[in-house]
């Protein structure tokens, strides 16, 4: 090991890097496995080394030019072409172009007898042959340790691995060696002693009946790479690892906005609905009506003319379509029309990497403007939050880069609070919706809030969803000092209010004419009591009358007095009238 | 030295043969290849103790093919070798292959399924 750490130091040249070729390893490993040097696969049984060392000599043959031998001591050549046929690798036809070379290395423990000194020239001289003669730049042993099984010559056994990674170092091939795990070490006889390159770990987890496949990097030296359990996944096309970071967050935004099949709701969004590639996500809890929004945006999309893939956890096409009938939505003639697709999988089919290639697959090959995943909330279930989110984020990047518009559906159990989904995927979304209901009045109703929309004005405030038979409606709901009243709470407080207006209005009538009345009175009044001080000052005017006569009579009497008496002096007696003021 | 393979050595003819020895096993010819890697001390070592083991045991009953996988690589993969050096015993069946330098007598008398000679 130290000789090897030795020949490096004085390169300052960065490892070089050989390409695997395999989806996602190489951008876990920033650029493949390192050139020229061994590389260790190590895991149980049935985890997948065989095929990730195949796929590594498959890919460098017939896509990287790079032609490779495969030495094979647990099976036969001709199995192993069986085996890879079924991932439509023919390695017959690479064997025959001389791209691949086969070699099954058969030890027979019963039938050896060791009698005195040997070696391992035998392999060797094979292994030069068959990369000679193919110009091999690769090279897998799958498993070498097998020869431990078949040679009781531990020692010797040693000495002749080290030489032959000396000698495959020398040949500067690529290789790739498989070992069984141990039960405290990497593999089983050590071959990491040897190995002292790249090692990559891959195991088989089964978490609640649901198998996971994962791979990890347990060293790579001279170079950084991920350090993350990768999940990955063996299916038709092979091995495709799917690190969560590998997708960086390069996706286009484009500022084109898409409807949302219900004007109102677009009318919330700002006017417009949302933005074309951007991530919706409704939640609410069961029968809130999120498949019902679902529908209506998919009817359209479809109306525009674009491709929608739906993808459905939880009901049958058939049962989706008859039940957005009820609501006035016809998804058959989409689905007739081929703009429409279906894609109905039971979310515990499979573990959600498989779910995340298939969802890929599938998107690859109907190519849709719009995804619909209805509900993400199963695929959690089949997995843990951490997974899921990851998972999504996965998805909904993937998606965005295709420039795909995703809606999601979430299902939230009832009494939990939001948080649960907060958590686990509300932060990849870019429009967040929820569906609720309100209770009230011996009824459900259902509401409908913006949480978030990312990048546009939004409505702040609760609509009142209602199902009709011709879709979704939203209405205002009733904001009142009773507080929010919905459904025909809502109808029944319209009422009482138009009740009270009009009482309200009758009311002030009534006082308009009580003031009439009063001020009638009050006039009546005035008028009396104007007369009364005219009665009045007429008796007055009368009374000054009648003594102004009075004292004029006794003026003239007293003047017919003093003539009677002859009087030199006629009393002059004055006339004093008394003025009614 | 350099042409290794080394034909058949057969001694007597298949009359001569008849008689001669009290074993059981003295009626059947066997037949042998020797996988060498060029001039390597295992591989000649090998090459003298099968020739002197031979000459001693099988005298006149023996094929012996000689075979350098330096020369011949594909004959590795044919017969699938792996450690140098191997002697296959082709015929009596079974089947049975001999690692190493050969020089340990008594296994390889075992592994021939002949009786144990002092």
């Amino acid at each position: 090991m130290a000789p090897k750490r030795a020949d490096k130091t004085p390169a300052a040249a960065p490892v070089e890097k050989c390409p695997t070729g395999i989806k996602g390893l190489d951008e876990v490993t920033g650029g493949g496995i390192p050139r020229g040097r061994p590389t260790l696969i190590c895991g149980e049984t049935g985890c997948g080394k065989t095929l990730l060392a195949m796929e590594f000599l498959v890919r460098g043959a017939t896509e990287l030019g790079e032609p490779g031998v495969y030495v094979s001591f647990e099976e036969k050549s001709e199995e192993l072409v069986q085996d890879f046929a079924s991932l439509g690798f023919d390695l017959l036809d690479m064997v025959s172009r001389n791209v691949l070379a086969l070699d099954y290395i058969h030890i027979e423990r019963s039938e050896i007898e060791e009698t005195g000194g040997f070696d391992l020239e035998g392999l060797f001289v094979r292994l030069a042959h068959a990369i000679d003669s193919t110009g091999a730049r690769r090279v897998v042993l799958d498993t070498i340790e097998s020869l431990f099984s078949g040679f009781s010559h531990d020692a010797v056994l040693r000495a002749e691995l080290r030489r032959l990674f000396r000698f495959l170092k020398d040949k500067k091939v690529t290789t790739v060696i498989t070992g069984e795990q141990g039960s405290n070490t990497l593999t089983r006889y050590g071959l990491e002693e040897y190995v002292a390159d790249c090692v990559i770990l891959l195991n088989h987890k089964v978490t609640e009946q649901i198998a996971t496949r994962r791979l990890r990097i347990v060293k790579y030296r001279g170079s950084s790479h991920g350090t993350n359990e990768y999940p990955f996944l063996i299916d038709a096309q092979g091995i495709s690892v799917l690190p969560i970071s590998s997708i960086g967050l390069e996706h286009p935004a484009p500022t084109d906005r898409i409807s949302s099949g219900v004007s109102r709701l677009d009318a919330m969004l700002g006017g417009q609905g949302f933005f074309k590639g951007s991530s919706v996500l409704v939640t609410g809890t069961a029968g809130t009506g999120k498949s019902s929004l679902a529908a209506h945006f998919v009817d359209a999309a479809c109306r525009r003319g674009e491709r929608c893939l739906y993808f459905s956890f939880e009901e049958s096409r058939n049962q989706i379509i008859r039940n957005m009938l009820s609501i006035g939505i016809d998804l058959k003639q989409w689905l007739d029309g081929d703009l429409l697709q279906f894609y109905n999988v039971r979310p515990t089919l499979y573990g959600l990497e498989m779910h995340l290639v298939s969802i890929h697959k599938a998107v690859e090959a109907f190519c849709p403007d719009v995804v619909v995943v209805d509900p993400i909330s199963n695929l959690v279930t089949a997995s843990n939050p951490f997974e899921a989110k990851s998972m999504l984020s996965r998805l909904i990047d993937y998606l965005k880069l295709r420039q795909i518009t995703a809606f999601c559906t979430d299902l939230t159990v009832a009494g939990r609070s939001l948080e649960q989904t907060e958590i686990g995927i509300s932060s990849v979304m870019d429009t967040w919706l929820l569906l609720q209901v309100i209770e009230g009045s011996g009824e459900r109703n259902r509401g409908l809030f913006i949480l978030k929309s990312r990048g546009m004005e939004h409505s702040n405030q609760v609509r009142e969803f209602c199902l009709t038979s011709h879709g979704v409606q939203l209405c205002d709901v009733y904001l009142g000092p009773g507080g929010v009243l919905t459904g025909s709470g809502r109808i029944a407080q319209e009422a009482r209010e138009r009740a009270e207006a009009l009482e309200r209005c009758q009311d002030i009538e009534r006082k308009k004419r009580e003031i009439e009345r009063k001020k009638a009175l009050l006039e009546a009044q005035i008028a009396a009591l104007t007369l009364e001080i005219q009665t009045e000052r007429e008796d007055l005017e009368r009374a000054i009358e009648r003594e102004n006569l009075r004292r004029e009579q006794l003026a003239e009497t007293a003047r017919s007095v003093a003539r009677n008496r002859q009087s030199d002096a006629l009393p002059d007696l004055p006339f004093e009238a008394v003025s009614a003021s | 030295m350099m042409v290794h393979r080394a034909g058949s050595a057969k001694g007597g003819s298949k009359a001569a043969r008849q008689g001669n020895e009290q074993q059981h096993p003295e009626m059947t010819t066997y037949a042998f290849r020797l996988f060498v890697s060029g001039m390597t001390p295992n591989s000649l070592r090998a090459i003298e103790n099968i020739r002197a083991f031979c000459q001693q045991h099988l005298e006149g009953r023996y094929r012996l093919e000689i075979i350098d996988i330096y020369q011949q690589p594909q004959c590795a993969k044919e017969h699938q070798i792996v450690a140098v050096p191997t002697l296959v015993k082709q015929t009596p069946p079974p089947a049975r292959r001999f690692i190493g330098d050969l020089s340990h007598t008594d296994r390889l008398l075992r592994g021939l399924g002949m009786p144990y000679l002092r």
